[in-house]
């Protein structure tokens, strides 16, 4: 059952999107939000919306995918809208009873907020559902590079990412064995109070860590006889090239910073 | 001919044991022979294996790989460029998400420059058959095929000694056929000298040496057909000698007068074949 569980939220594909060089997605996730949060009017977050709609097209995401990432946000972001319509301090009442007050700028500042956080967290699972997890941490890698100079150690930080990319399925797979054989024991992992059922994972967790570090031991005699020492004087078998269409895409989102920002001086 | 690996008198014990895990063991490991270790668990076959590429240093006596001696600090990668080992589970050597790129780990970490690294991977990958699979994850792969990528994986950085801690132990009959195939086929079409430890007898059979093991110390040495035929003493180890080793033994016991280095059942049926026939 537990096998169930899709990883990451990749869907492969061959399209211009997933084609880009996963640094290219990255620097313009980051422009994208810095989009979001430079618009200040409806005409500027409907062309970040414009812009989300048109990379979801190219990439053939469907809007089902994108709202079920939504879905486990929704108590966020309803909790956020009605913060911000309650809590809004102004005196443009709609609607004024008791302690209970709602402005004009708090039923804007509610929409505009759920609307950023909704825009934000598309955006964002987008490069996911586009980019391979292997990609976006050698991505991150090359993009963090500079930072060695500062003694960040960068390569150390991917590798660890990507072990543990590599590790989930394996470890999911040892949880299921473990919990198999603890109900085969009578473990009752399912019923009772929150806390029985916290209490009940003991018998699960114990062995699934005894068994994760031994593996880390086994891995890491294997890494050293693989001649691993660190990342120093490492080369790389695929080396990420920026191509045509990165350069197309990197314009694009100018033209959306642009955009954004001459759209801030229009008023309703 | 100079030997590949000398292993001079070596004693190791793991912290502070008592029972040394290794006793006074000399041995020299010849280039592009296969050599077997046989001994049953807690015979120091996996300690010693340990010690080929120095994972281990012997706490007295030497080991040289091509008179590289292990305990010297600036031999280490050179040495494990050329010894390469393969570990008993699979899933805990694979390194990368896709199999490729697990080959690749090796020679990425040697700073081997990429159009190199590339033509290495697609070579390993091909030696041991596993190219079409290159592109996969290996947590799909049955276990003799993680077993394959494994050893591919190590062959990238074109070792001169493959050693194989019991690679099959965790694997179905068909998957120990598989690795078994294709660690005979790179000793004897690539002329990498193999290093295996099992406690299979039918493994140990396919080798041109083998080398018994008991509590630390080399209890015997010479080809299958030279130690095979003391089924007492294997049995002694609670090792299992062929089947058809062992009905030779029990007939030869029985009174009849069977040359007793049997090691396969056409040769078990030939020699019967001809004692009924004359």
């Amino acid at each position: 059952m537990l096998k169930d569980i899709t990883l990451g939220q990749y869907f492969p594909g061959d399209t211009a999107v997933h084609r880009l060089d996963p640094r290219t997605k990255l620097i313009l996730t980051v422009v994208y939000i810095a989009a979001l949060f430079t618009a200040n009017n409806w005409f500027g977050y409907l062309l970040v919306f414009a812009a989300l709609a048109a990379v979801m097209i190219i990439a053939h995401i469907g809007p089902k995918a994108v709202l079920r990432g939504l879905k486990p946000l929704i108590f966020i972001i309803v909790f956020t809208a009605i913060l911000n319509l309650f809590f809004t301090a102004g005196d443009d009442y709609i609607f004024h009873w008791r302690f209970i007050k709602i402005t004009h700028t708090g039923v804007h500042n509610a929409v505009t907020m759920a609307l950023r956080v909704m825009l934000l967290v598309a955006g964002t699972f987008l490069l996911t559902y586009t980019t391979s997890p292997l990609a976006i941490t050698d991505g991150l890698e090359m993009l963090l590079s500079p930072l060695k100079k500062l003694k960040v150690p960068v390569y150390e930080l991917s590798l660890m990412m990507s072990i543990a990319l590599r590790f989930i399925p394996t470890l999911i797979e040892e949880t299921d064995r473990i919990m198999s054989a603890q109900k085969a024991r009578g473990a009752d992992l399912e019923s009772g109070t929150l806390i029985d059922r916290a209490k009940a994972l003991l018998p699960l967790l114990i062995p699934l860590f005894v068994s994760a570090f031994r593996r880390a031991d086994e891995l890491a005699t294997a890494m050293e006889c693989r001649c691993y020492n660190g990342g120093e004087g490492r080369t790389r078998m695929k080396v990420l090239k920026m191509h045509r269409g990165d350069a197309v895409a990197f314009l694009l989102g100018a033209a959306l910073m642009a955009g954004v920002i001459l759209l801030r001086r229009v008023s309703l | 001919m100079e030997p590949i690996i000398q292993i001079q008198n070596i004693t190791f014990a793991y912290g502070d044991a008592a029972v040394p895990a290794l006793d006074s063991v000399t041995l020299d490991i010849y280039p592009g022979s296969f050599v077997t270790v046989l001994g049953s668990n807690g015979s120091g076959k996996s300690t010693l294996a340990k010690h080929l590429n120095a994972i281990l240093l012997p706490k007295s006596g030497k080991v040289l790989v091509k008179g590289m001696d292990t305990a010297q600090e600036e031999n280490l990668i050179p040495i494990r460029r050329r010894v390469g080992m393969v570990f008993q589970n699979p899933d805990n050597q694979i390194v990368a998400n896709v199999v490729e790129d697990d080959v690749a780990f090796a020679p990425e970490n040697l700073g081997v420059e990429p159009g190199e690294i590339r033509r290495r991977v697609d070579e390993s990958l091909r030696a041991v058959g596993m190219y079409d699979f290159r592109m996969h994850a290996p947590h799909l792969l049955s276990g003799g095929q993680k077993q394959r990528i494994a050893i591919a994986g190590v062959l990238a950085m074109q070792p001169e000694v493959l050693v194989l801690d019991e690679p099959t132990a965790m694997l179905d009959p068909r998957g120990r056929r598989e690795v078994m195939d294709t660690v005979e086929a790179l000793c004897r079409e690539q002329g990498i000298t193999v290093v295996l430890i099992t406690h299979h007898m039918d493994e140990a059979a396919r080798a041109d040496r083998v080398i018994l093991m008991n509590r630390g110390k080399l209890v015997r040495d010479g080809t299958p057909r030279e130690v095979f035929p003391h089924v007492e003493e294997l049995r002694a180890l609670s090792l299992a000698v062929p089947d058809a080793t062992e009905l030779v033994h029990q007939l030869n016991a029985a009174g009849m007068d069977l040359p007793a280095d049997i090691l396969t059942a056409a040769e078990c049926a030939e020699v019967i074949g001809g004692v009924l026939c004359r």
